[in-house]
Formats: structure tokens, sequence, C-alpha cells
């Protein structure tokens, strides 16, 4: 009877042995995968298990923490002036995930970051709690509570950026939401969190517009299609008349393009036709640069690519097939050409850093728990869509439009403003409310401090420029004005 | 070695390790109690109130059963007693530590259950000193083989009575005592009856056999007992939707007619039937079909959007990784229920053990299957052969379907692992299927009496060079 024992004991032992293979492979090869699965609750346990790290505007958190009771997470996040910072914070709730600088940074807010493995050990040996490490962000408190407060109760948004750096200064977004409201996993959380859905408020107040949202950006595109006629050499004097006809025929078809109301641009200097804004100077100019050249500066200023900053930004659009007539139309910001306020705000950027566009970011540095700081954010810059003497002829242009064309409305005594107004079309046969966008910048002794953009949905009234000029100039102003006053 | 005994056969055996097994059981007992310390500190930073009764009491049992096994079992293998002594000691803190979880703790579910596993750890303990005292030779079980069948086909049967528990039809309830789970102890006494049948019919059952294909078929009359072992057990597998204990007892009976017989036919026929049997229910019976899914897509979630079980067990496993979270610190409530206390007991070791504590747990259950091996291979008689083959076969086959079904290897089946998980039938059975199995090598070791001198011992004398 022994054989078969001798057999039976090495078939248990197989037995054995194919249980350690498979523990083996669930612990260690599949470990990972199964830690960090995304219906692991223990993910979210961890996440606040400790107070996670805060986000810092201007030396000051925005974000705080309470602890709560009654469930697997020890601790709340709380924000200070959520609907203010939500589109720059996000949220990060125990019931309902993160999302912006919450979501992108969520590692290292929670002190799970390798890069805070050293501090972790630290802490580990001394006994002290884990601790979450802090993102200082680059935003300007100032010039957001001006976006915030001018945007009031319409719906829009408003980008502001550094153009000297690319540092982002303010993204406001209306209406908003206090993150705070679903930081929990309570049924009122819940609540909320269903209330703040689009299904439920069609005003979407989780959006961010300022950089998720992209607009048809109107007549604020001309700024492009004037950069792109100085860099293509198309046009060389911005004060020398243009041949161009009031109605100008879209080419193959049989289509007037018009502008509106009684202004003059027939035949028009460029200066002339920006401070105007006229429809049949910037598309005949569109048309006779043809698509590659429209298609090259357009992506110059960053259309067509998703920017990280490091939240992920929507990429702006300019078609890249297109017919004459269709690329006129996209000249004036008609058409398919649509753009985050971000990407508008990064045009006049570039146009006041003398040409040269930097790549835009929110995160200044991220500093461990004991105050060391693990990264810095160093400015880069991202292209060149403008020579410097191209930049300044479109600045003196765009000086132009504030200080007696459509954007008077965002003068500032004592200081040079560049601006563009838009107001875009919206829908089919412009079934929706119009967009009033505002682009500037403002420029001292030491460069440009600050451009902005600003876009507020539903600008009601008809007439391009007032809209633009009257609804969001003035937004544009109060932020600029916040940034100068520093 | 004396003059008046001089003959070539030693009468001195081997050591009888009685100070091995003391030895050992003092780490079994400390380990144990140090795991219980660990887990009141990561709990409530403070070391358990209970510490010294625990401790005390682990200790008492175990010595008094190792000064019991000194006694009456003198030669008995000397690694089982620790080996059991802690797992089932680990299994205690387990329980306790998930005791200290509110959400599987409620009143609805039970309440906490250390308390009483350590009683019937006790009263298993208990047993096992009662079969050793009282069973002063496994053979007398030989004369019980039909009494055993009668009894195991009753514990069998019992729980078709009784209403089913998270459907499984394994229990039955005893007003008073609690409910019951029969199959732990037709385990043992089945494998009494499958012994003492094989051991008289094993010549039949081998060389009455025709050749066909390379095989040796068996003669119908004698395929008769095999053919109603499998028809219980899918009787089992139907009424009582317990997969488990049919597999149990039908790769008992495999393993058991190829020691018996040492014919390879009978274990292809075993295969087969069970391949049959298997492919059948498991594409019918729904219980077994859920598992069955469950198996294939681990991490599905469950109808309501919820987390399976199974997902939850893989979970924790995955999120113990190598070293694990310790003892006191991961999540295996998450599992839900009195689920991480019984069935899946093995995800909580693997997450607050992590791989290595696992392995070494299970290392520690192959090392008990492996002392129970040899000890059929030591064994002089062929009933205590089966018989030790058939306790540790069939204690093999638990821990792997249990293991396997928990880790993922195989379709989960509801067993419980031997001395870990919390339920009083199983450990009580396990303590007495140990206590017969160091019977059997206390026999099996037990130097032979010494030969009678004989008288013509001069004359045979052996000549040594030196």
């Amino acid at each position: 009877m022994n054989k078969p024992l001798r057999r039976v004991a090495v078939f248990c032992g197989l037995l054995v042995l194919a249980l350690l293979a498979r523990v083996n492979y669930v612990q260690f090869v599949q470990a990972d995968q199964l830690a960090n699965d995304t219906h692991n609750r223990r993910v979210a346990i961890n996440q606040y298990a400790q107070p996670r790290g805060d986000i810092v505007v201007d030396g000051k958190p925005v974000t705080g923490h309470t602890t709560t009771s009654g469930s697997d997470f020890k601790y709340k996040r709380t924000y200070t002036d959520g609907p203010m910072w939500a589109p720059v914070t996000g949220h990060a709730s125990q019931a309902f995930g993160t999302s912006f600088l919450e979501g992108v940074e969520d590692k290292f807010l929670t002190g799970n970051d390798d890069r805070l493995f050293f501090n972790r050990t630290i802490d580990l040996l001394t006994g002290k709690q884990k601790q979450g490490g802090n993102v200082v962000t680059t935003l300007n408190a100032k010039a957001q509570e001006a976006a915030f407060k001018g945007l009031g109760n319409k719906k829009g948004a408003v980008a502001a950026i550094d153009p000297r750096t690319g540092a982002i200064l303010a993204m406001a977004s209306t209406p908003s939401y206090d993150p705070s409201t679903i930081a929990g996993n309570s049924t009122t959380d819940e609540t909320n969190w269903v209330n703040l859905q689009k299904k439920a408020d069609s005003d979407d107040p989780m959006l961010n517009r300022a950089i998720r949202q992209t607009y048809p950006p109107g007549s604020t595109f001309k700024l492009v299609t004037a950069a792109a006629a100085l860099q293509s050499g198309k046009i060389t004097d911005v004060d020398k008349g243009t041949q161009s006809p009031d109605p100008y025929p879209l080419p193959g078809t049989t289509i007037n393009l018009v502008n509106e109301g009684s202004i003059p641009c027939k035949d028009a200097s460029l200066r002339q036709a920006l401070q105007y804004s006229c429809n049949t100077v910037f598309g005949k100019l569109g048309a006779d640069m043809g698509l590659k050249t429209m298609v090259d500066e357009a992506e110059q200023f960053g259309f067509n690519k998703e920017q990280l900053v490091p939240v992920r930004v929507d990429a702006s659009n300019f078609d890249t097939k297109m017919s004459p007539d269709q690329v006129a139309q996209s000249s004036i910001g008609q058409f398919d050409t649509a753009a985050t306020p971000l990407q508008m705000a990064m045009v006049a950027s570039a146009i006041a850093n003398n040409g040269t566009l930097m790549q835009p970011y929110e995160v200044d540095r991220l500093v461990a728990p004991n105050l060391s700081t693990i990264a810095q954010t160093s400015p880069k810059k991202l292209s060149e869509p403008l020579s410097p003497e191209n930049a300044q002829k479109l600045q003196s242009m765009m000086e132009t439009v504030v200080d007696k064309g459509t954007g008077t409305n965002a003068k500032i005594p004592g200081v040079r403003v560049g601006g563009k107004t838009g107001t875009a079309q919206n829908g089919l046969n412009n079934a929706g409310k119009p967009y009033a966008w505002f682009v500037s910048y403002a420029m001292t002794d030491q460069g440009s401090p600050v451009a902005v953009a600003v876009v507020v949905e539903d600008g009601s009234a008809n007439r391009d420029d007032i809209s633009g000029g009257g609804l969001a100039a003035p937004i544009a102003q109060k932020v600029m004005e916040a940034v100068l006053n520093k | 070695m004396s003059a008046s005994n001089t003959t070539t056969i030693t009468s001195i055996g081997a050591p009888n390790r009685r100070n091995t097994e003391l030895a050992l059981l003092v780490f079994a007992v400390a380990i144990p109690v140090f795991a219980y310390i660990n887990v009141g500190l990561a709990k409530n930073d403070s070391v358990p109130a209970g510490l010294l009764g625990y401790g005390v009491g682990l200790g008492v049992l175990a010595g008094g059963a190792h000064l019991l096994v000194r006694k009456f079992a003198p030669y008995a293998d000397p690694l089982m007693l620790p080996i059991a002594t802690l797992l089932n000691g680990l299994g205690l803190v387990l329980i306790w530590r998930l005791d200290q979880e509110p959400s599987i703790t409620t009143p609805a579910l039970g309440g906490p259950m250390a308390p009483k596993q350590l009683m019937w750890s006790a009263v298993g303990l208990a047993l096992f000193v009662i079969v050793l005292i009282f069973l002063k030779d496994h053979r007398i079980l030989q004369r019980y083989t039909y009494i055993s069948m009668f009894t195991a086909m009753v514990l069998l049967v019992l729980p078709i009575f009784f209403p089913g528990v998270n459907g499984a039809k394994i229990w039955i309830t005893l007003p008073g005592i609690g409910s019951l789970q029969p199959g732990e102890f037709a385990k043992i006494v089945i494998t009494v009856f499958f012994a003492g049948y094989l051991m008289v019919k094993r010549d039949a059952l081998a060389l009455a056999s025709r050749r066909f294909m390379g095989l040796y078929l068996p003669r119908g009359r004698d395929l008769g007992p095999i053919l109603v072992i499998w028809l219980m057990s899918m009787l089992i597998l139907v009424f009582e939707t317990d997969l488990g204990t049919s597999l149990l007892f039908f790769g008992l009976f495999v393993i058991m007619l190829y020691v018996a017989t040492e014919r390879t036919s009978w274990i292809v026929f075993g295969l087969l039937l069970s391949g049959a049997g298997a492919a059948v229910v498991g594409t019918s019976e729904p219980h077994v079909k859920i598992r069955v899914d469950n198996w294939l897509h681990p991490l599905k979630l469950a109808a309501n959007g919820g987390v399976t079980e199974t997902a939850q067990s893989q979970y924790a496993f995955g999120s113990g990784g190598i070293f694990g979270s310790g003892l006191g610190q991961g999540y295996s409530r998450l599992i839900g229920g009195i689920a991480p206390k019984s069935d899946y007991i093995l995800s909580t070791v693997g997450e607050e053990l992590g791989l290595a504590g696992l392995m070494a747990v299970l290392l520690l259950y192959a090392l008990l299957i492996e002392r129970g091996m040899r000890t059929a291979l030591a064994a002089r008689d062929p009933f205590g052969k089966l018989l030790a083959v058939g306790l540790s076969g069939a204690f093999a086959l638990q821990v792997f379907v249990v293991a396997g079904g928990v880790t993922g290897l195989i379709p989960l089946t509801g067993m419980t692992m031997p001395f870990l998980a919390q339920g009083g039938s199983s450990v009580i059975a396990n303590w007495a299927l140990v206590a017969i199995l160091l019977r059997i090598s206390d026999t099996a070791r037990r130097p032979a009496p010494s030969p009678a001198p004989s008288p013509d011992a001069e004359a045979t004398q052996v000549v040594r060079s030196q």
C-alpha cells in the first residue's frame, strides 16, 4: 500500500503548491491592481484617513478639514469661499471622488505621493500622524474675487494669466457650487450631489466654464486673424487701407458677409477694422491667407490641443479642413471655431508678452507638511506666435480699441490697456442667446502683468460690440485693476 | 546493551520526542498571545484586558493536552498537537480581532463570537483528550465499520430537514445547543467506515477485474459501492447545495480506494464520474452556477451595483500585499456579515498578515497533512494506514477546497477552514481528527516489544570487528 500512499502524499503536496502559487499570484502579481481598484473601498478610506493637505492661495489655505464620525472616513474636506474657488480646487468628496486640483494632486494632498516618502518615514519614526502636502497655487485672491463678484449671478467665466510667466491669476466660473456641501458621504451630501448634476440643474454648476467649456469666440478671434496677417507678411502697415469690399461676398457662394450696424469698413485699415470690428475685412483677410496660414497661426496660439495646467483644459477648435468661405467665417470666430476662456486669455497674453506664449499653469509649488518645497513649477515657453515687432503693432491696435473703439469700458486711468470685444452668435440661425466676450491685457513699465478673457453667456443685447463691451469689459477691467493695485 | 539481549534486532525505536513537542507548544502558545497583544495595541492602543485569561487559558489547555499525550500516547507524532494549537490560537485571535468591528458584530449576526469559539475549542481539546484516553488502539474502530456507515448516512441526510442558511443546507439546529454542522463529524465517521470496508474488500476490488483498453475494469458488483457514493455526493450537492462536502466525500473515497487496491483505474473512474457530476450540477443548479460565475468573474459587480463578497475578498488579498497591513489594521470587515469570521477568514489573514503570513499558515496546514501521511506510511496495519490516509486526505481536500475557493483558485464552496474559522462543530471535529491521527502515530512509532531472550543466543552471536 505504500506506493499509492506516496503518490497520494505527493498529490496533497501539489494541492498545497497550487494554493501557494495562487496566493502569490493574487497578493504579489495582482496586488497593486486589486489594491487600487476603483471599487476597493480601502482606496477611499485611506484617502480620508488623515487630514488632506491644503490648497493655498496668496499664502492662505482655501481648504480645511473637520473630523467626521459614524463612517469609515475620519476626515472631511471643508472649503472657505467654496463657490468662488470651486473652479480651481474642484471637490474632494468621501462619496463622489475628486476633481480638478483636488483630483490631479490627490496623491500629494493625501500624503501618498512617492515624493513625500522621506517625510512619511520620518513621521513614522517620530510617531506623528501621516500628513498630506500642500498645493500652493499661482492664483491671485483679489483678482479671483473681482472676477467672481463681477460675474455675479450672470452665467459665464473668467480666466486671467500673467503673460510674462503663464501663471494663472484668476479662474472663475458661474453659476458655481460649494464643494463643502458634497464633501461627506451622508444622505444630505448625496441629495446635494444629485441636485448639482446637469440632469437636475440645467445651469450645470459643477462645470468649469473657464477651461472645460468651449464657446464660439466671435470677434475676439479677429486677434488671431490679425496676427496671422502680420506674421505672414500679408499686411505690414497696420494703418494702410486694405482692399476690402463691404459687404464681402463669401468666395464660391452667393452669400454676402456683412457688418453689424453701419460702421466704416470699406477698404478700412487693419487698425480701423479691429477698432470697429469689421467682419468683412477680417473675413476677406482669412480667406485670402488661406486655410494653412490660419490653422498654423491658431495652433501657435494653442488651438486644437489639450493643455494641462496641470488640470486638463479642453482643446479649443479651429477646423483643419474647410472651404474658402468657411475659412472666411472661421476667421471672424464663427463657423466651427470654438475656444475656452483660458484659450482666449492665452491669445491676449501672447500679444501682451511681445509675441511669446508662456505655458499656463496654476500650481506654483508643492510643499511638504514640514514646509519644504518638493516641486516648483518654472515658467516655460509654449510657442512664439508673433515676432516682437508684430506683437507691438497688434498691441497698439488693441489699445486703440480700448481708447476709442468698442472696448472703452475697460479703460483704466494711467495704464495702457488693450482689448477686443466679441459677441458670438450661438446655435443655428442665432437660435441661442449670444455670448459676450472681452479679452484684454494691461501694460506697465515692467511688461504686462495680466491678460484676461471674460465670457458672459446670455449677452441679450442685439448689437455685437456693445454687448461684449457692455457686459464683459467691466469685469475684465475689475480683474486687471485687482492685479495692478496689488 | 545487556548481555542477555544480544539479538541483531534492536528494541530501540524512534525517540519519543515529547520534549520537542513541549518546546514547539511554547511557541504555539506564545505566537497567538503576541498576536493578541498586537491586535489590542492596533485597535485600542492598549494591551487587551483579557490577555492574562487568554494566555493562561491557552497555555493551560495546551499544557494539559501535552501532559496527557505524554501519559497516553508517548510515542505520538510531536508536531501535530503544536500545529493544531497554533492554528486554533491564531483563529481565536482573528475572530476576536473581527469581533472589534461593530459593523459585523451586530446582535442580528450573533454578536461577538470569540468567547464561544474559545469554549468550543476547550470542548474540542476535551474530546481530543477523551479520544486519547479511551481509544487505546485505533484498530478497535474496525469493529464499528457498519455502525459508522449508518451514522455517517444519518449525519449527512439530517440537514435536509432543517432550513438552509445562505443557500446551503449544511446545518442542523438543536434547541439549547445551537446549530451544528454534521458534515464535519461525518467526515471522520465515514473515513472509519471506508477504512473498515476497504480493508476487507480490497483484494476483491483489486483482483477480480477485467482488462479493457489498458484499464482494469472492476466487476459490476464491486463498482456498486462507488456508484452509491457518487450518487450520494451528488444528492448532497443537489439537496443541500453543498459543493464542498460532496467534493470532499467523493475525493476521499477515490483516494482510499486507490490506496487500498493500488489500481489507477479507480482514479480514472473517480475523475470521470466527478467530472460528469460537476458538469451536470454546475450548469443546472442555480446556487452552484452563481458560485462558478463569481469565480470566473471575481470583480464583476453584483446585480444591484454593489461589490460582491468574492470581489471584496480579492480586494482584501490585494490590499494586504506581501507583508500585510498588520493585525487589526485591515478592512476585511468590508466583506460583510460573519463571512470574514467563517468562510473568508483567510482573507483577513491575507490582508493583515500579508502574503508572508498567509503562506506561513498554508505551510502549517501542509505540515499537518504531511505528518498525517507519514503516519499512514509508518502504520503497520492496513486499517491504520487507510484510516490515517483517509483522515489526512480529507483534511487536505478540505484545506484545498476552502483556501482554493477563498483565493479564487476554484469556485467557492461552503466549508470551514479547519481550526481557523469560526464554528463549533468544525473545531471539535478537527480536534478529534487530530487525536485519532495521534493515536495511530503512537502505535506506529511505538518500538516493537523486545523479543524474548533466546536460549541459543550465544550460538548466533554476531562477532564484532572491534
